[in-house]
């Protein structure tokens, strides 16, 4: 499934992310293939929030939806 | 040596090493630099604040301080930045947040790997606490392989320690395949550092030597780089949990709409409350009226009707309607510099307190329709202090066509806090009603614009990806010496313009060009827009400044020349209205010409357009 359908409070694993760029700018964050987050808020129709410890990254809903994740 | 890198040109004192501040936005690197430099430079809370870099010296040393960023690379200007002045360090103080490893230690390793000699002051060490986390820094030392300071920098805790540890910085535990690949391209580079940036594909470091991107594999080695890290964090920190703390849980409520919508007008309230009444209403009753409006006036006057007679041309230059020594200093030091001080005030205490990024997310999911993502509020917001600096801010954005629709917004409708400020003088006293009219159509116009840009122009926008601070108190020194240099720097780019202004538009009258412009323009004046004549005078003004276009209008109104609904439409008209003199030569530095023409034109017609339509409307 994609991340625009975790559900709040969701440990995650992330499978794919689409586009070398968007690739790069994440795993500096901790979001990769392979990491493992917490879905830990997600606007209405707005961005998704993901977790790792105390950091927390948005994620605008587009951009959601082609992410790959499995859930935990 | 050769050299490629524009920091080459930067003159360094012979023998003096190059100290450079390196870490994360936001992480207290600024703190840092103050301490070993003992100059000023500006301490905030939002990403990209430090967008040049400062130099200061600390003993025989020469310190950098360079913008927050999460890796060396050049994904944006400040990137490019951070990039050229850490390839050319001699030593590095990685400042790392504490709380944050898992985000920082890959800036950190990236440098390792880089082979450049470096201490680590590992900072927010209150924070630490606070969170239940425990670190284990001896471990975490051995492990990077170079020296780790705790600090606290804002208390100074670790902060003479840390200077003691410059002088033993050594290169850390270089990831062994990362270093294999750099070897084979170490001799095509000036600097062994760019190895690392040519098999990391950087295309800024390949283009300078002429090099291919052949030997590179920036994904392999990204994803080396995050596993050692992940194994290094998970070996080092332990969670003492004790639930969500309280700033924990109000980061949260400002992010999901049904809270951060009430949170959000209550700041935008407050904010209005503070500037729109107190600033504008009453600050401004005491520096316009009193002290500029009586005490000044007399005072120049006194002196100079003695030197000079009033109806002269030096005289209409100097001390007339719109002269330098009158006009130009009431309205700048009495009317605007208040307006701007408490719009910087309430400005840094929401870069400080880390509010911004969640804004941005609350309010993504409307900027995507106009073709912009949440991070574009940040520029938005700025420009209601000032145009022209949110308008070099513009660059953080992901795309070119972001960054045209952005500009072009900014140029047309937000208005800025000076302009804002008279404007508020002049609506407020007329009631609701009209204060609802004028804001309703300027939010019209904005989201109309926005969207039929996001309709007609090529291309996609990038979508939100940003990294959401904690939340922390801002500290009133901090918000203080920010909201100062900001002023200062307002009053050293606004007062040169308004005198311009005072010059030309008394010239104009002078010469009685002021009178035949307005009669050239009495058919679209009278006839479309449906206001006096003079009215056009202000918009005159307004093309110098529309905060001195605002002003004018002003004293049109005061003169009882337009009644209300008359001045919501010469407000509309002069909000929407070409961006000022500053803000357009920026543009025009910042995007193309043909953009920038563009940009000034159409806010040309769009707002005699805007104004038209609801005067044929309401009158
Ligand atoms: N709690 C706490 N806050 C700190 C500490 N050090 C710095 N700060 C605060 O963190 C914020 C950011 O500090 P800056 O020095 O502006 O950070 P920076 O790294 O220069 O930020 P950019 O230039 O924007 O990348 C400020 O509000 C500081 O007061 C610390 O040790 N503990
Ligand atoms: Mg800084």
């Amino acid at each position: 499934m994609t991340l625009d359908l975790a559900m709040r409070g969701q440990m995650i694993e992330v499978v794919t992310i689409p586009d070398a760029t968007i690739r790069a700018q994440a795993i500096r964050l901790g979001i990769y293939e392979g990491a493992k987050l917490i879905c830990s808020e997600k606007l209405p129709a707005g961005p998704v929030i993901l977790q790792n410890r105390m950091q927390e990254i948005a994620i605008g809903r587009n951009l959601a939806k082609k992410i790959a994740i499995k859930a935990l | 040596m050769h050299c490629h890198n524009p920091v080459c040109t930067m003159e360094i004192p012979e023998g003096a090493r190059k100290i450079v501040l390196a870490g994360n936005p936001n992480v207290g690197k600024s703190v840092f630099f103050n301490a070993l430099t003992g100059m000023y430079v500006d301490v905030s809370n939002f990403p990209g604040t430090t967008v040049d870099i400062s130099i200061g010296k600390y003993k025989d040393d020469v310190v950098m301080d360079t913008p927050g960023v999460y890796g060396v690379s050049s994904f944006n200007d400040e990137e490019r930045v951070a990039r050229d002045v850490i390839l050319f360090a001699d030593v590095i103080l990685n400042v790392v947040d504490a709380v944050h490893l898992e985000r920082d230690l890959f800036l950190t390793q990236q440098i390792i790997d880089m082979g450049i000699p470096m201490v680590i002051a590992l900072n927010m060490m209150d924070e630490v606490k606070r969170n239940g986390l425990n670190i284990d820094i001896d471990l975490l030392s051995k492990e990077l392989g170079v020296e780790i300071i705790p600090t606290t920098a804002i208390k100074k805790e670790g902060m003479e320690e840390m200077k003691a540890a410059l002088a033993r910085a050594k290169v850390g535990n270089r990831i062994p395949k990362v270093k294999t690949l750099m070897e084979k391209v170490v001799d095509q580079v000036d600097v062994d550092a760019e190895a690392l940036l040519v098999v990391e594909e950087d295309e800024n470091v390949l283009e300078r030597h002429d090099l291919k991107n052949q030997y590179g594999n920036r994904e392999e080695i990204y994803k080396l780089r995050r596993n050692r890290i992940d194994e290094v964090i998970n070996a080092v920190v332990t969670t003492t949990n004790q639930g969500a703390s309280f700033r924990t849980k109000l980061g949260r409520w400002m992010l999901k709409p049904i809270t951060g919508i009430p949170i959000l007008f209550v700041a935008l309230y407050l904010t209005y409350q503070a500037i729109g009444v107190f600033v504008a209403q009453t600050v401004v009753g005491i520096t316009e009226e009193v002290i500029m409006g009586q005490y000044y006036y007399d005072f120049i006057m006194g002196i100079m009707t003695r030197l000079v007679s009033e109806t002269s041309f030096i005289g209409q230059l100097l001390i007339g309607e719109f002269g330098i020594l009158t006009m130009a200093p009431i309205y700048l030091l009495g009317l605007l510099l208040p307006l701007v001080v408490g719009f910087y005030f309430i400005l840094s205490i929401m870069e400080d307190s880390g509010y911004l990024p969640r804004i941005a997310a609350l309010v993504d999911r409307l900027l995507t329709g106009l073709g912009l993502n949440g991070r574009a509020i940040i520029p938005m917001i700025l420009g209601f202090g000032c145009v022209t600096m949110a308008t070099i801010t513009t660059r953080l954005l992901g795309s070119k066509r972001e960054r045209f629709i952005a500009t072009m917004l900014l140029g047309l409708a937000i208005p800025c806090s000076a302009q804002l400020g008279v404007i508020v003088g002049l609506i407020a006293p007329l009631g609701g009603k009209i204060v609802l009219l004028y804001a309703s159509t300027i939010f019209v116009v904005f989201v109309l614009t926005g969207t039929a840009l996001n309709k007609i122009m090529p291309g996609e926008s990038t979508d939100l990806l940003i990294d959401l601070p904690p939340l922390r108190i801002p500290v009133a020194t901090n918000v203080l010496r920010k909201t100062y240099i900001k002023s200062k720097m307002f009053i050293m780019e606004a007062g040169p313009l308004f005198v311009l202004g005072a010059v030309v538009v008394t010239m104009l009258q002078y010469s009685g060009t002021l009178e035949s412009i307005m009669d050239t323009f009495a058919p679209v004046t009278e006839g479309f827009l449906k206001l006096p004549k003079e009215t056009a005078q202000t918009f005159i003004m307004g093309i110098i400044r529309r905060d001195f276009g605002a002003a004018g209008l002003n004293d049109l109104v005061s003169q009882g020349l337009l009644n209300p609904l008359q001045t919501v439409i010469a407000l509309v008209v002069i909000t929407l209205f070409v961006p000022c003199i500053a803000a357009i030569m920026v543009i025009f530095k910042e995007r193309s010409w043909q953009e920038s023409a563009l940009i000034w034109i159409g806010s040309f017609v769009i707002s005699f357009l805007a104004g038209g339509v609801l005067a044929q409307l309401v009158l």
